[in-house]
């Protein structure tokens, strides 16, 4: 039958799916960022976690398991009918560090935004990415009023490694967003690339 | 809710107690002379795993990445008439029928913790009545045309 049920739709198709992570301190502007880029308006998605977050979960004594909740903001980027791109703001809170782990798992890469009036709420992040070799960039959300750095000064105050790449932005702007996501999977392009002539040569 | 206590779906074994468990959700405080201590702020009264029948895992081999799609088979072209299915399988089905949606985008539609919209996606998994697409491996970088791709998509936004 022509209108039939199953003749309604075509079969959907199956994109490739992406994401980039954006990590910082409380309050300096992820959900900003994902809203100022994202074709939807920041979903909160809620993972109950049980005990400290262990990776595999079995049905057993889950009666006295205690559970807490923690909320993840995201957004979506459909670049082309079969590749989206996914953001994810990491929980700003230092005790949900291992929900951070699923988070960054196939992770293309990841943003660090900083505010140079608090720069150390973003130590941790940076020292996470540096760790788990998770390529990331660091950018600057410039506030109205704050006193502006250079970006080679926020480097050196931070530590970075030499060609991790700093950047200033407007993490309300989609357009200087937009600059920081491709800044991130162009240090992403440029690691993989690196790696592979490593491998190559070892 | 959908077909939540309908007569036809009564012989299933569990369907009883999702049902109780589904209705206990949409509706807080329910029972009359309840209606003073639950309220909509006090949140769910029913534990959200109690749609899970308690599972915290599913049969599914891999676990489900946040940004796995879930598309629907041709099999479930009407999950409605399937009374295996909770109403919150149901649902799932027919948010992906519209478009395919990932795990994460799932959990916040339905607010439901992603926790138990894995379980509920691993089920339908099983029923082959959806397949979910596998991301990229683990620890491993996307391949440089990927990324050159997503560069190009940013730049063309």
């Amino acid at each position: 039958m022509v209108f039939g049920r199953s003749s309604r739709k075509q079969r959907p198709v199956e994109p490739v799916t992406l994401k980039i992570l954006v990590a910082g301190g409380f309050g300096v502007g992820k959900t900003t960022l994902v809203g100022a880029v994202s074709e939807i308006r920041p979903l909160r998605t809620e993972e109950t976690l049980s005990e400290a977050g262990r990776p595999v979960d079995d049905t057993h004594g889950v009666e006295s398991k205690t559970t807490t909740t923690v909320a993840m903001d995201f957004g979506r980027i459909t670049l082309r009918e079969d590749l989206v791109l996914y953001l994810f703001g990491t929980p700003g809170q230092d005790r949900f560090w291992f929900l951070w782990d699923e988070l960054a798992q196939g992770a293309l890469g990841a943003v660090v935004l900083a505010d140079t009036r608090r720069l150390e709420d973003c130590f941790a992040a940076v020292d996470y990415f540096e760790r788990r070799q998770i390529p990331f960039t660091v950018a600057v959300n410039c506030f109205d009023g704050a006193p502006r750095h250079a970006a080679e000064n926020v480097a050196a105050a931070l530590d970075l490694d030499p060609d991790v790449p700093v950047m200033l932005c407007d993490a309300r702007d989609r357009e200087s967003a937009k600059e920081v996501l491709i800044g991130v999977v162009e240090h992403a392009l440029e690691v993989s690339a690196s790696r592979r002539r490593a491998a190559a040569t070892s | 809710m959908n077909d939540a206590g309908s007569p036809r779906s009564a012989g299933t074994p569990g369907s009883q107690e999702r049902e109780t468990a589904a209705r206990g959700r949409a509706v807080p405080g329910a029972r009359q002379q309840d209606a003073h201590f639950f309220d909509a702020d006090a949140g769910p009264v029913v534990r959200p795993y109690a749609m899970t029948r308690g599972r915290t895992s599913s049969a599914t081999r891999h676990r489900l990445d946040l940004i796995a799609i879930v598309i629907p088979e041709p099999a479930a072209d009407d999950p409605d008439g399937d009374h295996t299915l909770a109403p919150e399988h149901v649902e799932i089905v027919q948010l992906c029928q519209d478009s395919p949606q990932s795990i994460a985008e799932l959990a916040a539609t339905l607010d439901l913790p992603v926790g138990v919209v894995r379980v509920l996606v691993g089920d339908l998994v099983e029923e082959q009545l959806v397949h979910v697409t596998r991301p990229v491996e683990p620890a491993e970088l996307p391949d440089e045309s990927l990324l050159r791709e997503v560069i190009d998509g940013l730049r063309a936004l």
